[in-house]
């Protein structure tokens, strides 16, 4: 699990702050706002586009040529953030987004990337054996499935649109939405009807 | 022959050898206090122009071996984000000592 902030990175971030607020450059208001608009964010907004891509054949067209926009229909403001790429997963093919090189994550619509995400490990074993990650993690996929590996960087970002499982004819949206959880749009699990 | 193979930066961890028996925890515990005020403290100094995400980077890339992986992920980030304040003269060294 990751460790708590050392002291003296607590007290380096009180000292920041202090400078920063004594030269009028921000205030400790500004930044609480900020942390409550960022902690709005979760993958429940995710989640629902894939479930509208499941329901609505021309969403599922624009989610796949421009995913800003995609996130945008669905009352997200994209403004600023680097564009979204949208892997579709297919009976022979699955995809896996990882960043190698830190923690780059389409945060509008998932939120904050979690530890895992962040961690060493996740970072050099997904590149070289997805299977085996996936494995670990409870996700057997037979060698017939292709798995493509996605690293998303500072400049573009990656999520997965997953296969609609089998038994969810007739349901709406809202009931699909349920059943894409985080793990299945960064492709390290796959949705499964209850 | 000569292997010319550049060592790859402290960051360039795709593929590394070193965590390939380190198994991927399942850690959701979510970002604490202070995970969640430096990540929004580099929000608003980037929405300022103070900062970009490449200069961001930069710091968190420049910082030696030893501590990159001694830090957790949001030391990383405030190490860099002081860093940066200090070279563009927005606050002083020794502010934050």
């Amino acid at each position: 699990m990751a460790a708590p902030p050392r002291p003296d990175s607590i007290a380096l971030l009180d000292r920041l702050m202090a400078a920063l607020v004594a030269r009028g450059i921000v205030t400790e208001a500004e930044v609480a706002e900020r942390q409550a608009n960022t902690d709005k964010a979760s993958p429940e907004t995710g989640a629902r586009m894939v479930a509208r891509a499941w329901t609505d054949p021309a969403y599922r067209a624009l989610l796949l040529s421009d995913g800003r926009a995609a996130a945008e229909e669905m009352g997200v403001s994209m403004a600023g953030a680097p564009p979204l790429g949208v892997l579709e997963n297919a009976p022979g093919r699955h995809h896996l987004v990882v960043c190698t090189l830190c923690s780059c994550y389409p945060r509008a619509v998932l939120g904050y990337p979690p530890n895992w995400y962040k961690s060493f490990a996740y970072r050099s074993r997904a590149v070289r054996e997805p299977r085996q990650v996936l494995a670990e993690w409870g996700l057997n996929l037979p060698d017939t499935v292709e798995v493509r590996v996605v690293d998303s960087t500072a400049d573009y970002r990656w999520m997965v649109l997953p296969m609609r499982p089998a038994g969810t004819e007739g349901w709406d949206a809202t009931r699909l939405a349920a059943l894409v959880t985080r793990d299945a749009l960064v492709g390290v699990a796959v949705p499964v009807a209850a | 022959m000569p292997d010319d193979t550049p060592i790859p930066a402290i960051h360039d961890i795709g593929g590394a050898a070193r965590f390939h028996c380190t198994p991927v925890e399942h850690d959701e515990v979510p970002p604490d206090a202070f995970g969640k005020k430096v990540d929004a403290l580099r929000q608003i100094l980037a929405q300022k122009k103070l900062m970009t995400v490449d200069e961001l980077r930069r710091g968190i890339e420049s910082i030696p071996e030893s501590e990159y992986f001694a830090l957790g992920y949001y030391e990383r980030w405030l190490r860099s984000i002081a860093l940066l304040m200090v070279e563009k003269g927005q606050v002083e060294e020794g502010d934050l000592r």
